[in-house]
């Protein structure tokens, strides 16, 4: 728990007037997942879109793996697996064919890619419906499809923007199981953004609050309700404790 | 360049399996072969006992069996074979979120646009160059005359300069699917460059050609081939035009100057042509030189115009 994967120092995007990172600074450790919580507009997708170099900073410095996102964004978005929100799919491909498709765009040579195609479909629970269009995939093995994406592509660090968003409690719990996976088997470090704080902390040991653009807190769940609550309150939820900072904001 | 290879295949594959192109295919199949059929048996009939004049295998694609010729189908039909393989190329991924997915892989972003067009060209290339071939296939079944050396040059430089021309209009609507987000205004967007181009631009030219006269003096000659020159150079900015120009003048050997037109009249002109010998290929291609030039030009701008502002775009408006 002590080598950075990701650090950022006073990261800031401005977009116009408005400036919806504002200086920044955090760091996310190896083999953690770190969870980026704050409401909507708080700036979350925006730190994952500059760390993946897709989006410069307009100040601030960010460092993936040590690799400098705006300089060398193709080595960074070879080593990063990234969730979008919404998740698009070519939905007239299947399941085989999309992750395929991404595996070529990574690179990697087609026997490989085979293998870990068909053990990603069998990972996520997809391997029945591997030849279906994904235009008549369900929300939930839309989800899947996604995480089975990043088993293709094993990278380092994984950014997961709201996985769960619009799933039933079951497709969610499975999520949430992959996730585990995700850390436990590839040891991947993930950074989770998510407004389903129940997840959160039952996934992440250290997270992060972001508020209209700052950083208002970030650390242990338990060390964050050591501040607002006093000493002997670890036990406070962290539905409470972001309740909490979001008044005070 | 692992990348653009990638996005190359699955463009390409894209195009061969959707029904828009398949419909798109079997119109042009359709209307092709009804004009070859309608003009070769013309020409069989009107030939039959003399001797082939020269270059009657060019007759194919210039003579208009009815109502038009190939070469003026492809003028106005091409733009919108164009428009219809790219007015949605990419605004349809911003929408449907896959585009920030393949982003997010380790590919440049010019790899997703060269990619795309690049597939487009070679859709277009391969329906142009088969279209062609069967013209020529049922040509000469038809009509029993093998082309020269020199006619099968020319098609083939037609058939290049076709491709580009359709080139230039995929590219208008790969512009307007980067610079709109709704699908439904890129390919009206597209369709109104077309339209413009091919109704407004050659009228306009006509009434700026009038303009120009002072009244009373309508009927002097020096005064309507200024007219004329006028209203050709205006129309001249429409690729429609170019394209026009330039192609006719490729598969007409009689066809001597595009300036022949403003020098002397239609029937004057008529005749000279008929009674002169027609132009060996390199004269031809001597005059549409420039023509060709700027129909590559302005392919080449539309193109680097997109490639722009993709590529500036900010990904959270993608
Ligand atoms: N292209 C853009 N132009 C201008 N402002 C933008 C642009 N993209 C995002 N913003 C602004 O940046 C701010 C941060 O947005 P961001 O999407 O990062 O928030 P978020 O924390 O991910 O929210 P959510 O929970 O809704 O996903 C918002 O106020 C948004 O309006
Ligand atoms: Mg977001």
């Amino acid at each position: 728990m002590s080598v950075a994967v990701i650090e950022t120092q006073n990261l800031t995007k401005q977009y116009g007037p408005q400036k919806a990172v504002d200086n920044v600074t955090f760091n996310v450790y190896e083999g953690e997942i770190f969870g980026l919580l704050g409401p909507n507009g708080a700036g979350k997708t925006t730190i994952i879109l500059m760390l993946l170099g897709l989006t410069e900073p307009t100040s601030g410095r960010a460092r993936v793996l040590g690799v400098d996102p705006t300089r060398d964004a193709i080595k960074v978005k070879g080593m990063i697996g990234y969730m979008p929100e919404n998740v698009g799919f070519y939905n007239d491909m299947n399941a085989i064919q999309s992750l395929k498709f991404i595996g070529e765009l990574n690179g990697i040579p087609k026997d490989i890619l085979q293998e870990r195609i068909e053990s990603a479909l069998k990972t996520v629970g997809l391997d029945q419906d591997a030849k279906k269009k994904i235009g008549a995939y369900s929300r939930g093995m839309r989800q899947r499809l996604a995480i089975a994406e990043l088993l293709i592509k094993e990278p380092k660090v994984a950014f997961l923007d709201e996985p769960t968003l619009g799933l039933d409690p079951d497709a969610t719990s499975r999520v949430i199981e992959l996730i585990e996976t995700l850390r436990k088997e590839k040891n991947m470090t993930i950074v989770l953004c998510s407004h389903y704080l129940e997840m959160v902390q039952k996934l992440c040991n250290r997270v992060a609050i972001m508020i209209k653009g700052k950083m208002v807190a970030q650390g242990e769940i338990e060390k964050l309700a050591r501040e607002k609550f006093g000493i002997g309150q670890e036990e406070y939820t962290l539905e409470e404790i972001y309740m909490r900072y979001f008044m005070e904001a | 360049m692992g990348g653009l290879k990638v996005i190359f295949k699955k463009e390409l594959s894209d195009h061969f399996t959707s029904y828009r192109f398949l419909i798109i295919f079997s119109l042009i199949w359709m209307v092709s072969l009804l004009i070859t059929y309608m003009v070769g048996t013309s020409i069989r009939d009107e030939l039959s006992g003399v001797t082939k004049p020269k270059y009657v295998f060019l007759l194919l694609f210039m003579s208009s069996g009815g109502f038009f010729s190939f070469i003026q189908f492809v003028a106005f039909f091409g733009p919108l074979i164009g428009v219809i393989l790219g007015f949605d190329l990419i605004n349809r991924e911003k929408n449907e979120g896959t585009l920030s997915r393949v982003l997010a892989q380790p590919i440049y972003r010019d790899a997703v646009i060269n990619g795309k067009f690049l597939a487009g060209v070679v859709t277009i290339s391969i329906m142009m160059t088969s279209i062609v071939l069967v013209i020529s296939g049922l040509g000469l079944k038809v009509v029993g005359v093998v082309p020269g050396i020199d006619e099968i040059l020319r098609i083939v430089i037609y058939l290049v300069i076709s491709i580009v021309y359709i080139s230039f209009w995929l590219g208008i609507a790969i512009l307007f699917s980067i610079l709109f987000r709704s699908v439904t205004t890129s390919a009206l967007a597209s369709l109104a460059a077309w339209i413009f181009f091919t109704f407004f631009v050659p009228l306009g030219a006509g009434i700026a050609a009038k303009s120009f006269v002072p009244p009373g003096e309508a009927d002097k000659t020096e005064i309507i081939l200024k007219q004329l020159s006028i209203q050709r150079s205006v129309s001249l900015i429409s690729p429609v035009s170019l394209y026009s120009e330039a192609s006719s003048t490729i598969i007409d050997p009689t066809k001597k100057t595009t300036r022949a037109y403003v020098l002397m009249g239609p029937f004057e002109k008529l005749s000279i042509e008929r009674f002169s010998g027609p132009l060996p290929i390199s004269q031809s291609l001597l005059i549409v030189i420039p023509y060709i030039i700027s129909i590559v030009a302005i392919t080449t701008i539309c193109f680097a115009v997109s490639y722009t502002v993709f590529l500036r775009q900010e990904i959270r408006s993608l």
